[in-house]
């Protein structure tokens, strides 16, 4: 009698594992990454950031956001981040819902996500290397491991000599490098960049979409606020304008759509 | 938490103590204060005491006897009053031990002449009190008992050593006490001014998901670093000074050697050595982990 019991206890323990790998294998095998649904978001002052926008990104997907200063671009980005919390409208990312993420569970999402700004914000006071290592260090990855992965990233980038210079020692394009190996290190799903060209000449904002692309093809999904029209219509990638907080196209193989 | 994370934050904790060195230092320094200040009047209280407590053991009682009290009544009531809380010990002198005594301290070799002993009926005990304060009542006690005679005791010292020792007692915790308190106002400071230097870096850790303890440790680390330090030092200064200032009391003031009995460092170090590591430590945590709750909502 006790065995039976017992057993039928290993069998629904059984079932249960199963049901919980299935609801796994159905977040991750999700196909759209982004989900955004009638989301609108307004600070305390003036009209909405973003209004009543509705869009959907696949995984896999090369994105640009596009649109003029104050259109909401960057706000868009924190949504995503869950930096901030949308006024109204639902947002999943990664299978999470957003309005509904308990606070100490936010770490653990964001760990899939790189995040690239303009600025790099890198740490003034430790060197190409650390730089990188922080990103491990935080999401606890064994030295060993870490020290495997640091290096590596750094070679993707076309940083490999430069482990011991200091940011303030690199050049523009050089520090947004580390920039993108310290988002990559950590092998995210979703990678968010708010203008990572902004600040570099041509030349360098090439070489970074390129990087991009790259890291597109091998699985990342990526999205990238820009104001770089050029690069835009060079790269024929799906294209989303945002103007006033609200959605004006999205095509894929877009274009910029320039106004004046 | 993997040692590696755990090293990694106690790193962190040292780099933000040398990133605003004047703060930690000052910091450092009024904890150093407090604490060497506390552990002066530590070793200073617990001298007293240990002085008060060996004048107390002297402090006595001494009940005479009607003259025609029978030695069974007397030993009854010394019985009695060994069983008294505020009694530590009862010592009986015959007669015969009271006049020789007092032969020896006042009379010497003229107490010759005497062939009979003419304090007879001075049979007494000796009360020795567990606690000064309570000696009044012990007296009203004796005096209650209708074959005691007389009660000598020794009103002045029972008082003034309550008072003393009580007097040393709220002062020195009320000087504790508020030093505590500027203690953690200024880790608190130091805390916040870290926190401050470091916002940027704080927002691109959330940004990469780092948990809320991971943020918050390396400020906590710091407090408790700065309380150990703060604590640490004034124990060595106390330590290595303590046997000088004993040594030069003793040779200023020979005369009152017999009076003035330290006690060793190394009973002073029983208690104080925990007790200022353990309030180094607590401020520390304290300071910092209050002042990172209310400035670091991650
Ligand atoms: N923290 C804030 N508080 C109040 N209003 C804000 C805040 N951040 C942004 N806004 C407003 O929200 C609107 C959208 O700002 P957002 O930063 O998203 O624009 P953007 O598209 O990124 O612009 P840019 O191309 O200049 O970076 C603007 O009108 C801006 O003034
Ligand atoms: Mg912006």
């Amino acid at each position: 009698m006790k065995v039976i019991v017992a057993e039928e206890f290993f069998v629904t323990e059984e079932k249960k594992e199963v049901k919980k790998k299935r609801k796994k294998k159905k977040v991750s095998s999700e196909s759209d990454i982004i989900v955004l649904d009638h989301v609108s978001k307004s600070y305390e002052s003036g009209s909405p950031a973003l209004d009543d926008i509705s869009l959907r990104i696949k995984k896999g997907e090369f994105v640009f956001i596009v649109g003029d200063s104050g259109s909401g671009k960057s706000t868009m980005i924190k949504l995503l981040l869950r930096e901030l919390k949308a006024t109204e409208g639902n947002i999943r990312v990664l299978g999470y819902d957003l309005n509904r993420i308990r606070h100490r569970k936010i770490p653990q999402f964001r760990r899939n996500i790189g995040i690239v700004f303009q600025d790099f914000r890198l740490l003034k006071d430790r060197n190409v290397y650390e730089n990188v290592a922080f990103a491990q260090r935080i999401v606890q990855t064994p030295t060993k491991l870490m020290k495997k992965n640091v290096p590596a990233v750094l070679a993707s980038v076309g940083l490999a000599g430069k482990y011991k210079a200091k940011p303030k020692q690199l050049s523009g394009g050089e520090q947004q490098r580390v920039a993108l190996a310290r988002a990559l290190v950590n092998e995210p799903t979703l990678l968010l960049c708010d203008e990572p060209t902004g600040n570099l000449d041509p030349k360098n904002s090439w070489e970074i979409m390129n990087m991009l692309d790259e890291i597109n093809k091998s699985g990342t999904t990526i999205l990238v606020v820009t104001h770089n029209k050029e690069i835009v219509n060079e790269m024929k990638k799906r294209v989303i304008t945002l103007k006033k907080g609200v959605i004006i196209s999205d095509e894929e193989e877009g274009a910029y759509i320039d106004e004046d | 938490m993997r040692i590696s994370t755990l090293f990694y934050t106690i790193r962190q904790g040292f780099r933000n103590i040398f990133r605003n060195k004047m703060y930690s230092l000052a910091s450092v320094a009024t904890i150093t204060a407090c604490l060497f200040l506390f552990g002066v009047i530590y070793a200073i209280v617990m001298n007293l005491q240990n002085m008060v407590h060996t004048a107390e053991e002297g402090v006595s009682v001494t009940v005479f006897f009607q003259e025609d009290t029978s030695e069974e009544r007397i030993k009854e009531i010394g019985d009695l009053l060994v069983k008294r809380v505020e009694v530590s010990k009862v010592v009986y002198v015959s007669a015969d031990e009271a006049w020789e005594s007092f032969k020896e301290d006042y009379l010497g070799e003229y107490a010759d002449g005497f062939t009979e002993n003419p304090l007879e009926g001075s049979q007494n005990y000796e009360i020795y009190l567990s606690d000064v304060s309570m000696q009044n009542s012990l007296v009203t006690y004796l005096q209650s008992i209708p074959e005691v005679r007389k009660v000598n005791q020794s009103q002045v010292t029972a008082d003034t050593l309550t008072g003393l020792n009580s007097l040393i007692g709220y002062i020195s915790v009320g000087i504790v006490v508020i030093l505590l308190g500027v203690s953690i106002f200024l880790i608190s400071n130091t805390v916040t001014i870290g926190i401050n230097v470091r916002r940027e870096e704080i927002t691109i850790m959330k940004y990469i998901g780092a948990t809320d303890f991971f943020v918050r440790s390396p400020f906590v680390i710091e407090g408790i670093i700065i309380g150990l330090v703060g604590a640490a030092i004034p124990l060595g200064i106390i330590y290595f000074v303590y046997n000088n200032v004993v040594d030069y009391v003793l040779n200023r003031f020979s005369i009152l050697t017999s009076l003035l009995d330290f006690l060793p460092v190394s009973v002073i170090f029983d208690t104080l050595l925990p007790v200022s590591l353990g309030i180094g430590v607590g401020i520390g945590f304290i300071g910092s982990f209050v002042t990172v709750r209310k400035h670091l909502r991650v």
